[in-house]
């Protein structure tokens, strides 16, 4: 039987690695992740989780040896956020072009400077390009389930990519909320044990991993990270359509919200989006044609589900807790390629806000709205917005 | 062919060849000899971590490999790390690690890539105990890159960004002493040697092997590219290094020193020996040349002194 119980997001996703059973977890601390490990270090400690807990001496290790445990063929899994993820930076490139399965747990945090430990996506964004997947969950059950999803996914033989799981910092990391535990013997069902059928270092079977590729070669690798990108777009909802015949609860790449007959679609990712619904609700009540949608997948990117999205709305307001300067937040990015070449398309408008842990409040969101409803009156509007800035402070 | 039975048993270096001709390492290299030795010592279940150095290249670039073992490129800064995890999986599943019959799981790395960005990797690994050995090679600069300076480079060493001019001399630091880091961990065991003895680096690999816990050897490789040597005189240089006391062969196990060479009985050779034939070298003054002479004479008193207080 599941248990239900609460828990705060880091505890469900050390519960999500117990369930996965790695056989090896390298992890070093930082908040707001550092509860991961600990709660992961206590299953070890107790026995009821059966892995090598390596303590490493910086997250560039983290990673480093999770590459090295990975390409020797077991399942392994690390935790991390922030200035940790950013410092992983070089070792996930090689982790994706290795094609190795690992899977990280990411508080979502904000980047330095100025020193700042609260919620935005800036970490998890900023690695768009490596070729990981992403997944961002919006509450703490998202975060278990996403995280027993991304194993699922990663270690698919079309996909063999790693991936990252996002829930946003203190917001999901260090807020109990009601959560349930999957059974272990369905978990075991769901996910199988990882062997892997290509590439590993077998000792009985010596090979090279990880070689130097002249130009004749090397770009030749790289697209296959690209088509296994592609391949996973399919097995992301094979597997969440096998996620739900098991366990009940139904994910998709882009969940809607009273889209039907919307104008203006407000678009986010994570913990904002339960904020977002409930503003849709109270817009509906004003008798203001919103909805709202929600990306649990940010990569790879659900193109195709973006330009269905589209055709429902006539302004799509994307509201992004990360900034690419001079151009704006990666999903108004990422949309304008989704639609750029369609015949028929919403206006976009962006909004960056919440950086950094500031809380994003109806009156934040009122604020876009009405940059929104110009847009869809025809009026002038700025493409990218900040909002909720103390312009006395500046 | 090959070498009969009853021989091959009474070699001092095994004769098993697991790394084969047509590898891309330059005329005269120490490191390619030595990586040769490793897998004589070890065989072909080894798992190595290469980092980005020399032996990236020297391995083979996709789709050649010159040796029979596993081998796993990774970037320059993780050998540590992911021999650690390497380790760990393979314990994970149930397989020996070191020890007589056990996976040997193998750092190759290069001087830059150990006493310089890999020393935090080299530390954890060292700190937590893994069953693995670490085997820097140390030709004294960043060569597969063109010869610049290393925290492993000597004093008065030419490289290309020591290249002395009318302001700035050549290398002013003497070189980081890696070994005695490592031995700051107080490692099972650690052991310094050079492809001039194979006989001594082989026992060394070997007895690492036996010994539980991480092992480290700091192996002494010519580079007749970076040091403008003749590449016939790589291994007379490397003999040289040890006669002069300038890289003494000594292990450090369980807490005791044990000096190998020089014989600590008589005087070293004196440093020019060593410097002779190398082209980096020949920038130094009379004084320079004094300077790293007393720096080797206090560094081998000191290795004397702790063999005495810790043999």
């Amino acid at each position: 039987m599941p248990i239900r119980t609460v828990m705060k997001a880091n505890e469900a996703a050390a519960w999500a690695a117990k369930l996965a059973k790695p056989k090896v977890i390298a992890a070093f601390p930082i908040t707001p992740s550092t509860l991961v490990p600990e709660k992961i270090s206590e299953f070890v400690a107790n026995g009821e989780l059966e892995a090598e807990f390596i303590k490493v001496e910086s997250e560039h290790s983290a990673i480093s040896a999770c590459v090295g445990a990975s390409a020797a063929g077991v399942r392994t899994f690390t935790a991390t956020a922030s200035q940790g993820l950013a410092l992983m930076h070089e070792v996930l490139f090689i982790a994706a072009g290795m094609r190795l399965p690992i899977v990280i747990a990411v508080g979502n945090r904000s980047l330095s400077a100025p020193i700042n430990i609260w919620n935005d996506w800036q970490d998890t964004i900023s690695e768009r390009d490596t070729g990981w997947l992403q997944f961002y969950a919006e509450n703490n059950q998202e975060a278990l389930d996403l995280i027993l999803i991304a194993f699922k996914v990663a270690e698919n033989e079309k996909v063999l990519l790693p991936t990252m799981v996002g829930f946003d910092a203190f917001i999901l990391t260090h807020t109990v909320e009601p959560v349930e535990i999957p059974d272990q013997e369905l978990v075991d069902e769901f996910l199988g044990e990882y062997n892997p059928k290509y590439a590993y270092l077998d000792p009985e079977k010596p090979i090279t991993q990880g070689t130097l590729a002249f130009p004749a070669h090397y770009m030749e690798a790289r697209y296959t990270v690209w088509e296994a990108n592609e391949n996973a777009k399919k097995v992301i909802d094979e597997v969440f359509a096998e996620f739900e015949k098991k366990f009940g609860r139904k994910y998709s790449k882009i969940e809607e919200y009273r889209t039907d007959d919307a104008e203006i679609v407000f678009v986010t990712m994570g913990s904002l989006a339960g904020t977002v619904k409930e503003y849709v609700d109270y817009l509906r009540e004003k008798g203001i044609k919103a909805g709202a949608a929600k990306l649990t997948v940010y990569r790879p990117f659900p193109a195709e589900e973006v330009r269905e999205l589209a055709g429902k709305a006539k302004v799509i307001a994307l509201l992004e807790k990360n900034i690419t300067f001079s151009i704006g937040g990666a999903l108004f990015q990422d949309f304008s390629r989704a639609l750029i070449n369609q015949k028929e398309k919403p206006i976009l408008v962006d909004f960056i806000l919440g950086l950094g842990g500031r809380d994003v409040t109806f009156k934040d969101l009122d604020e876009a709205l009405e940059i929104s409803r110009k847009a869809l009156a025809g009026e002038e509007f700025e493409e990218v917005n900040w909002i909720g800035l103390r312009k006395e402070i500046l | 062919m090959g070498i009969p039975e009853n021989v091959k048993k009474r070699l001092s270096i095994p004769a098993d060849e697991y790394f084969y001709a047509g590898h891309t390492a330059c005329q005269g290299c120490g490191a390619s000899l030595g990586l040769r030795y490793v897998l004589k010592a070890y065989g072909k279940k080894t798992i190595f971590t290469i980092p980005a150095c020399c032996s990236t290249i020297i391995a083979g670039a996709w789709p050649y490999n010159t040796l029979e073992a596993n081998l796993f490129h990774t970037a320059f800064e993780t050998t540590g790390a992911v021999m650690g995890g390497i380790e760990a999986a393979l314990k994970a599943m149930g397989y020996k690690v070191k020890g007589e019959d056990g996976v040997m799981v193998v750092g190759w790395a290069g001087d830059g890539g150990t006493a310089d960005i890999g020393l935090q990797a080299l530390s954890g690994f060292l700190e937590r105990g893994h069953d693995a050995v670490y085997i820097m090679y140390d030709n004294e600069a960043y060569m597969n890159t063109g010869i610049q300076r290393s925290g492993s480079t000597p004093y008065g060493a030419w490289t290309t960004n020591t290249p002395g001019g009318k302001k700035h001399f050549l290398e002013k630091r003497h070189k980081k002493k890696v070994i005695d880091i490592v031995i700051a961990h107080e490692v099972p065991y650690a052991a310094t040697a050079s492809i001039a003895f194979p006989e001594d680096f082989i026992r060394k690999l070997k007895k690492a092997r036996k010994i539980p816990g991480p092992s480290f050897i700091q192996l002494f490789s010519p580079c007749p590219t970076g040091w403008r040597s003749p590449t016939d005189k790589s291994i007379e240089i490397a003999r040289l290094a040890v006669q002069t006391a300038y890289f003494p062969l000594f292990e450090y196990e369980n807490g005791k020193y044990k000096i190998n060479m020089p014989s600590t009985k008589k005087e070293p050779k004196p440093i020019e020996e060593f410097l002779k034939y190398q082209g980096r070298f020949k920038y130094m003054m009379k004084e320079d040349i004094e300077i790293l002479q007393q720096w080797v004479n206090h560094e081998w008193e000191k290795l004397k002194k702790l063999a005495e207080v810790f043999g």
